[in-house]
């Protein structure tokens, strides 16, 4: 569904992509990994256009958005959600009203249609009674509980998370990674996962592929990615030690 | 010496590139405000905050500027035995200058600068590409309505200044300095002609357009740090009140 094809990035003259080739499996959860600053949030942000690659293709289906804009890029860009690092909910709304965002201002839906599917959404995302609060009031995992809210409202077909759990303790880690697996399952969307969590993301993803030097050195199930002989990966990974394969989704 | 070229040369291009982008931008939001749906709510809430809430701080500024005015005038005019045209000193200046510049420069600093911090925050914070992501265009939802809200707002706050300031003349010149409120008031309505009131619109207006303009490129723009939008506040405030006081010299010299 999303396909990268020898995409480059340079960000102030420094070249971040240097030809990313990336195929992500349909109603898979893909996890994006790699060291600090290599550029993983930045590949994500291409997949949605909100950078536009020096270099290479992006197609998304059978369209390519790399040079796309306006209404065929919102057309495209309709069938995504993101939850961004910091939540992003709009500072001046309630948490209600943020999840009713998308649905007052992209389906101008009124009335007690747009409280029913908030309210839904915000239960399965356990913020149930919580919409009054404006996003200064929640902690950060609420947040984020908040911004999944607000992503899966539109049901979309492909939700990119850049770093869900950054800034999080390990136990609010956890339970967004779950919430992010119950969701996955229940609406079966394609999920692609930018993160840091090693080895946690072992045992939620289905596929990871792992960014380094500006390139995909390896795209390959939890499983098989935690079984590879590359000692810079096997470096990399060892670090937060691996991840006992039952709890995992592949197979 | 050939580097100071070079870097005069690099100045210079930098310079006329950003003139290139902001002029994109002001085009771009137009554009989009011709698009539909027209977001009333969004526009109606700008009006408040641009407007209703500058109307204090434009009042207060109005009030003393008309006071300070009616002194000096009064004691210029009185060497000469004019006091009765003190009220046409004061309702010219403040009509033709000083209610829109001033207003704009309050309304600069107090709604322009919080524009440029809102959206500049939201741009830090990732809520400008949330907006894109949801296929919202922010140029449409976010700098549209200030645009417009800032081209009705600023000239109804000028309208209130030249009023407030009108009044606060004849407070001094005519309770405090004893002119004949007659004479005040006669002569207020004597001076001020239609063209005079045109060329005050047209100002406010164009002074709207500048602030709501640089305000909201500047927060858009915003470099991806503190330190990076309180620079953008500073430079939304000094480009916009320049750019003030030199339109307002091209626009006078273009009416009289």
């Amino acid at each position: 569904m999303i396909k990268l094809v020898g995409v480059e990035k340079k960000l102030g003259g420094q070249p971040v992509l240097q030809g990313v080739d990336l195929s992500i499996p349909v109603g898979k959860l893909t996890t994006i990994i790699g060291g600090s600053g290599s550029g993983k949030s930045v590949l994500l942000k291409h997949m949605i256009r909100l950078m536009q690659p020096d270099r290479g293709e992006v197609w998304v289906g059978d369209v390519e958005i790399s040079r796309l804009s306006g209404t065929p890029l919102n057309d495209v860009r309709k069938r995504f959600a993101m939850l961004f690092q910091g939540a992003a909910l709009f500072d001046s709304l309630s948490v209600f009203e943020n999840v009713a965002f998308p649905l007052r201002e992209k389906l101008r839906m009124k009335g007690p249609e747009v409280g029913r599917r908030v309210e839904e959404k915000l239960q399965e995302v356990g913020l149930e009674g919580m919409g009054h609060k404006f996003p200064a009031e929640l902690s950060g995992g609420m947040r984020k509980r908040a911004g999944l809210a607000r992503a899966l409202v539109m049901e979309p077909e492909i939700i990119l998370f850049d770093e869900p759990t950054t800034g999080l303790d390990p136990l609010m880690a956890k339970s967004i990674h779950d919430l992010i697996v119950k969701m996955h399952r229940r609406f079966g969307f394609t999920a692609i996962m930018v993160s840091h969590e090693i080895p946690e993301i072992f045992g939620i993803s289905d596929w990871v592929a792992m960014l380094r030097k500006g390139k995909i050195v390896l795209m390959a199930t939890a499983a098989e990615f935690q079984r590879t002989t590359d000692p810079e990966i096997q470096e990399f990974i060892s670090v937060g030690g691996t991840v006992a394969l039952p709890g995992s989704l592949v197979g | 010496m050939t580097n100071v070229i070079e870097r005069l040369g690099a100045w210079a291009v930098t310079r006329v590139g950003e003139m290139g982008r902001m002029l994109l931008f002001l085009l771009s939001a137009f554009a989009w405000l011709a698009r539909p749906p027209l977001r009333f709510h969004q526009i109606m809430k700008q009006i408040h905050f641009i407007g209703y809430r500058s109307t204090f701080v434009v009042v207060l500024t109005a009030g003393f500027t008309g006071m300070v005015l009616a002194l000096q005038g009064y004691y210029s005019l009185r060497k000469f035995g004019s006091e009765g045209l003190l009220g046409s000193a004061v309702a010219l200046s403040m009509i033709r200058e000083l209610g829109p510049v001033l207003a704009a420069l309050m309304v600069t600093a107090r709604a322009g600068s919080a524009m440029t911090a809102e959206i500049g925050i939201m741009r830090i914070t990732e809520q400008i590409d949330a907006l894109d992501t949801m296929a919202i265009n922010p140029m449409q939802y976010l700098i549209a309505p200030k645009l417009v809200a800032a081209l009705i707002g600023v000239p109804l706050l000028v309208a209130i200044f030249d009023v407030v300031g009108i009044y606060g003349g004849s407070l001094v010149g005519v309770d405090l300095l004893g002119v004949s409120e007659g004479a005040y008031w006669n002569s207020v309505q004597s001076a001020v002609e239609w063209k005079d009131v045109y060329g005050g619109i047209l100002k406010s207006v164009s002074f709207g357009l500048i602030i709501s303009w640089v305000c909201c490129y500047k927060g858009f723009y915003t470099r991806q740090s503190a330190e990076g939008l309180g620079s953008a506040t500073t430079e939304a405030v000094v480009l916009s009140s320049v750019l003030i006081l030199v339109g307002d010299y091209i626009l006078t010299s273009l009416l009289l």
